[in-house]
């Protein structure tokens, strides 16, 4: 076991924070979280910057577009790029952390070649069509038809919980194909471009009062043979490539992200008082035991993925249902340290605690994190 | 960076697992609970095997962590931790031939048995008679661990250096036999789960029962994670965090195991109350939740951490 870097790794360290330095300060101002157009173009002005810098798909795979660094130099990326106060990935998300690597693994030469240069440069945006008003824990439920017609996929049904839908150039799409078939047999993966007729979008406002999210209505929506990724009906196995993705590495600068945030409670709490209350204190103790080892269960997972395809396994689900839990625990505390400031919806952790409760919703549900655990992990027989 | 077992230390784990598997069977554990004095030829073949003096043979508390955690799951009796502690400083600790017992200043294992004892609280470390010790015996909720409260001690004793590093490593070493017994009472359940039919079906397959397991196993790995990194890294502030998850782990663990077996863990004759009484036992030593919280807290602004 050793949790010290090498002098490459340290060196790669020193580059990125060295460059970090210079071009943060180049950045234009953050926009208003209302202004999508302003919000999608500042989130790829940084992706822009990252990728000319070369540190764009930066663990992706070189024949993927990109740079084949480690796993543990795309954790120390991660955490550079969040202790220097970079932006986060943003309108991106989907394209570098689900439709991408999902390309990269099962996508054709040509599709590789269309679809992940822009993502790479942050000039496409993508969101995803999964989630269905009937199919949300239970994803394989889903719906959406595609019918063939020649070299053309016609869609018609209707997707939920699509982030970034208003302002997204493609949409990775889950249609069902076969609706004969066992359910997980029947479902394809497709990338449906945003600008096609039959498209309705309504943003869904979230408890925030933010939209972060949106239904998107699709008519008889006309998608090419040629954006089909992997075979038809082999889209359940092609998806969960993507979904174990996101309990990998996703949170890692978030963890250090809230270790900040737990010293600015704990100086708030100097300052005001609470820390004199001996069950608050403690509640700040125990989460600073908590962010530090879920810091090193991330560093953890990560040395066990090497060698591997990079692809993280069910022990992203251990880390997911500790993590969000850690994480609402965390701005409760925010909450009990303000008092009655708290109550003021524009103070900074009053926004993140409500944020906070999709976390054990959003990416699977921590009940179905846990059947996950039990089954895959444990053992156990599935249920009836 | 590789933070995951070496071959070496993987051959380590198996190799402890297997003796203990061989020299402590469940026959011999519950032998424990009619005589609970350390069994001196045992102690011997532990002392044989390295588990006292491994770091005088150039292992490292990464070692030891792993060989207390395999001692935990196997709920091995006996002053494992101070006798490994006083190493090098007790004539015999090493070998297992001497039986050195604990004493925080509060309580002492083991004290009728023992040869010496190693004395570690704030003031420093000492190394004791236990006759030196003026103790009243309890009725220890632990049966293998005899426990005498501390009223008095009649000499000062001998003093060891690094009494700071040795404090820090009891609380290691303690918090990996919780990780090692949270691990087992996991494994139990688990075990259960699959084998118990209510309704007609394996009651693992409950949901109910299912979330309890995965509970249990998150738990394991927060708490083997946090005593590993404290491990390699000696960091004080880790090894506080590992303290605190661990004893969490192994508490709450053996508490979902004993709600999973029912009727069947509230008798004497299931092992998961060994394993939640040496857990509330272990919990209380060295360093206990709250004093841990509080210095915890104070670290995020000061550094350092007791």
């Amino acid at each position: 076991m050793d949790l010290t870097y090498t002098e490459e790794e340290e060196a790669f360290r020193a580059r990125l924070r060295a460059w970090l330095a210079a071009v943060l300060p180049t950045l234009p101002p953050k926009p208003g979280p209302e202004d999508w157009p302003g919000r999608r173009a500042y989130d790829s002005t940084w992706q822009r910057m990252l990728h000319d810098a070369g540190y764009a798909g930066l663990h992706w795979p070189e024949d993927a577009g990109g740079r084949g660094a480690t796993p543990t130099q795309h954790l120390i990326f991660l955490e550079e790029t969040e202790r220097a106060g970079a932006p986060y990935v943003g309108a991106h998300f989907v394209g570098l952390l689900h439709a991408g690597p999902t390309i990269a693994a099962e996508g054709t030469p040509a599709q590789r070649r269309r679809w992940l240069p822009p993502i790479l440069r942050g000039d496409d945006v993508w969101c995803q069509g999964f989630s269905e008003p009937e199919a949300g824990s239970d994803l394989a439920a889903l719906r959406t038809r595609a019918v063939l017609d020649g070299d053309t996929y016609v869609v018609t049904g209707s997707k939920t919980w699509t982030s970034h839908a208003e302002v997204a150039d493609w949409c990775e799409l889950l249609v069902r194909t076969d609706p004969r078939a066992p359910r997980h047999r029947g479902i394809t993966w497709l990338a449906m471009p945003m600008s096609a007729d039959g498209i309705k979008v309504r943003p869904l406002r979230t408890l925030a009062g933010s939209r972060e999210f949106a239904e998107v209505f699709l008519d008889e929506v006309r998608v090419p043979v040629a954006n089909r990724v992997g075979e038809e009906n082999d889209g359940w196995r092609v998806t969960m490539v993507t979904l174990s993705f996101e309990r990998g590495t996703a949170f890692a600068g978030e963890v250090i992200a809230c270790q900040r945030t737990l010293r600015e409670i704990a100086a708030m709490a100097r300052r005001n008082g609470s820390w004199d209350e001996q069950a608050l204190r403690r509640r700040i103790g125990r989460l600073a035991a908590e962010f530090s080892v879920l810091w090193r269960l991330i560093q953890w997972n990560v040395s066990a993925a090497r060698g591997r395809t990079g692809v993280p396994g069910a022990g992203g689900s251990v880390f997911k249902l500790r993590y969000s839990q850690a994480r609402q625990e965390l701005y409760d505390t925010a909450a009990a340290v303000l008092g009655a400031d708290a109550l003021d919806a524009a103070q900074e952790w009053t926004a993140d605690r409500l944020s906070s409760l999709s976390y054990t919703i959003a990416a699977g549900t921590s009940q179905i994190q846990k059947n996950i655990v039990a089954e895959r992990i444990l053992g156990l027989p599935k249920g009836p | 960076m590789r933070f995951q077992l070496t071959d070496e230390q993987r051959a380590l784990r198996r190799g402890v697992r297997d003796l203990l598997s061989g020299r402590f069977d469940r026959d011999r554990m519950r032998a424990c609970l009619r005589d609970a004095a350390v069994d001196r030829r045992l102690w011997r073949e532990l002392g044989a095997a390295g588990v006292f003096g491994l770091r005088l043979d150039g292992m490292g508390l990464a070692e030891a962590a792993l060989v207390f955690e395999e001692a935990g799951r196997a709920l091995l009796p006996g002053p494992l931790v101070a006798t490994h502690l006083a190493a090098g400083a007790v004539d015999g600790a090493a070998e297992g031939e001497t039986v050195v017992a604990g004493c925080d200043g509060t309580l002492v294992d083991h004290q009728a048995d023992a040869d010496a004892v190693l004395w570690l609280d704030e003031g420093g470390a000492r190394v004791l008679d236990p006759a030196q010790l003026v103790t009243v015996a309890l009725r220890s909720v632990d049966p293998m661990t005899p426990l005498n409260r501390v009223t008095a001690r009649t000499a000062e004793g001998r003093a060891v250096p690094d009494a700071a590093r040795l404090r820090q490593e009891a609380v290691l070493l303690t918090a990996a036999q919780q990780c090692g017994s949270a691990g087992r009472t996991l494994e139990s359940a688990v075990e259960y789960a699959g084998l118990r039919r209510q309704f007609g079906r394996a009651i693992g397959t409950f949901q109910a029962v299912k979330h309890l397991c995965a509970d249990m196993l998150v738990r394991v790995e927060m708490a083997r994670t946090a005593v590993y990194a404290a491990a390699v890294t000696g960091d004080p502030v880790e090894t506080a965090a590992a303290k605190l998850l661990a004893d969490e782990a192994a508490v709450r663990n053996s508490r979902d195991c004993l709600q999973i077996f029912g009727g069947m863990g509230f008798t004497w004759e299931a092992d998961v109350h060994l394993h939640m009484k040496r857990a509330w036992l272990l919990s209380t030593r060295f360093a206990r939740e709250g004093e841990i919280q509080d210095a915890l807290a104070r670290s995020l602004s000061a550094p350092g951490i007791w």
